[in-house]
């Protein structure tokens, strides 16, 4: 019997993201990526004693702006504490955190399925502080006898996003994931650069039989920070646990780490004592009230989300593929925007976005954010192609040069000479040089041989190197081969 | 009795402490005292206060996201018992 014959997945995620702001949550240290180890630090983040935290507005600003996107009661009244654990990463021997009162409460989003839309509620979002950087200095961390601690990402403010245990596939996982982390984007409360840990996520998962509406005991496996391992862990741990339940054995709830070369996951139950918290509220720091004008003031800086710009985009003549794959990458969605304010078809726009453009910046190693062709320049483009003055051959490597100039399509073609020959008489003498040297398919095609024409086009296009018109070189060649 | 004494081993894991039997014996016996005092408290009416988050009653006090300056990685190592490449080094984690 099938695994999904039998049981039903249910999952939840906490995802945590690290906030975009200058400075680390209680000190002004920077919180730039990539410093030489042990330089982003001071006394509060190293946590030498006597020294005393102060929240960075900007973190709370950005929590506000996240709560709201994803559609949260933002708490009037909020508080940090302290959650007690021995780590090496943790200078303090605690990570200051929120437990009971949480800035973000009870939120949603939605998501789509294979054109099934479920929401999936989000129980909570808190602000914490990021931990430090282990390097073990032997082949693995059992083997080696010491490690080094690298404290420049310690006080990195972190939003700690909690979901319900609403999904029900790897799929919706997923789909979940995707659409938090563009959220997250959009509204620019995280940078997402998965590939610098920017966002990691902790994953919880229990299978229960098929029609049960009892949970069951589950295993939450920590600090995965790619989708991809978080499919491959969600396929692992579903599969180690329908095993040991079809064998009548029991799930243990526990913490499990996520081994990425080997493929598995491991269990890390001989810590599980430790994870006795004993959270307290913290001292040094005051708890924070938050009144609605503050709540109004970051709600008007909340962007266009990519929910309602999906939906914008399917308005203005896209189609819901379409529209998914340009709000997939924001600096994409931002490029396909400004240039639509001066070139209305938007569909046409989206493939020459998505297309050639996302092509040519791919192969040039280059970015929509960094792209030296600007979007009212791939407008312009646009617009020689739908007068007429150029075919869509020739823009392809009008592209091309627009990229390598920084020159407008206009200029391009004109220096070039590369205005499409539209011109009735001038192509009327190619034509027929074209009639008089081929004459095996003229008489194949007055022979009633349809296709013959499509040889002949592209002799005339060949002549004209592209840049006949070939709307009007078909009607010319038609009426010549008639006439005759 | 409030706190056992398998309660005390318990913390005293948690809080890295090695004791003697017989510490293990005085503390969760002073331990005992010190919580059947402060029972006391107990007594009051509390239905109507609300649960105090700070001593202090000052709210949000923030500070501008603004960088200063940080220590440099010879001044954050200073103090640290073993230091070696840049990294403080700590004894072997598991
Ligand atoms: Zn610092």
């Amino acid at each position: 019997m099938g695994f999904s014959d039998k049981y039903e997945i249910v999952c939840g995620v906490e995802t945590h993201v690290e906030m975009l702001t200058k400075t680390k949550i209680f000190c002004g240290c920077s919180t730039e990526f990539g410093g030489e180890q042990n330089t982003h630090v001071c006394p509060v983040c190293l946590g030498l004693p006597g020294v005393l935290p102060v929240l960075n507005k900007e973190v709370v600003n950005l929590a506000i702006k996240a709560g709201l996107a994803l559609n949260c009661e933002i708490a009037d009244f909020s508080k940090f504490d302290r959650k007690n654990y021995y780590y090496p990463d943790l200078p303090k021997n605690y990570q200051t955190s929120q437990y009971d009162l949480p800035i973000c409460k009870g939120g949603w989003l939605e998501i789509n399925v294979n054109g099934q839309k479920k929401t999936i509620g989000i129980t909570r979002a808190h602000m914490e502080e990021d931990a430090g950087k282990l390097v073990h200095s032997g082949e693995t961390i059992t083997t080696s006898h010491s490690s080094g601690v690298d404290y420049n990402r310690t006080g990195v403010p972190l939003l700690e996003i909690v979901s319900e245990p609403d999904m029900r596939s790897i799929d919706e996982v997923l789909a979940y994931l995707e659409e938090l982390v563009q959220i997250i984007d959009y509204a620019g409360v995280s940078d997402c650069k998965m590939e610098q840990g920017s966002v990691r996520f902790d994953v919880n998962v229990s299978l229960r039989p098929l029609g049960s509406n009892q949970f069951g005991t589950r295993t939450e496996t920590k600090n995965l920070n790619s989708f991809n391992s978080v499919r491959r862990c969600l396929e692992y741990e579903i599969e180690r646990q329908a095993d040991l339940l079809d064998e009548g054995g029991q799930i243990i709830q526990e913490t499990r780490t996520w081994d990425e070369g080997k493929g598995i996951t491991l269990s890390l139950r001989s810590k599980e004592e430790a994870h006795d918290y004993r959270y307290f509220p913290e001292p040094d720091l005051l708890p924070l009230v938050i009144d609605s004008e503050w709540i109004e003031r970051i709600r008007k800086t909340l962007p266009e989300l990519p929910s309602a710009k999906r939906e914008r985009l399917q308005s203005i003549g896209l189609s819901e593929y379409d529209a998914k794959v340009i709000t997939s990458w924001k600096p994409m969605a931002d490029f396909f925007d400004k240039a639509w304010e001066e070139f209305k078809d938007a569909k046409i726009l989206a493939n020459w976005v998505t297309g050639d453009l996302s092509g040519l910046l791919n192969a040039k190693n280059s970015s929509f954010e960094e792209s030296p062709i600007t979007p009212q320049q791939l407008a312009g483009l646009l617009k020689l192609i739908q007068k007429g003055e150029i075919s869509g051959k020739i823009a392809k490597s009008v592209i091309e040069e627009m990229y390598n100039t920084g020159k407008d399509a206009e200029v391009i073609v004109k220096e070039k000479g590369l205005v499409q020959i539209s011109d009735e008489g001038e192509l009327e003498k190619i034509i027929m040089e074209v009639i008089s040297s081929n004459p095996k398919s003229v008489a194949d095609y007055q022979a009633g041989k349809e296709n013959a024409i499509g040889f002949l086009v592209g002799q005339v296009m060949k002549a004209t190197k592209g840049q006949a018109n070939p709307g009007v070189v078909n009607k010319l060649l038609r009426e010549k081969l008639t006439d005759n | 009795m409030k706190i056992s004494k398998k309660e005390v081993e318990h913390v005293t894991l948690l809080a890295r402490l090695e004791l003697t039997e017989e510490e293990v014996n005085q503390y969760t016996e002073q331990l005992n005292s010190i919580l059947e005092y402060a029972e006391m408290l107990q007594k009051l009416d509390t239905d109507k206060v609300s649960p105090t988050a700070h001593a202090v009653q000052l709210f949000n006090v923030l500070r501008t996201d603004e960088v200063k300056n940080s220590l440099s990685q010879q001044e954050a190592l200073s103090n640290a018992p073993e230091a070696e490449d840049g990294y403080f080094r700590v004894p072997r984690i598991v």
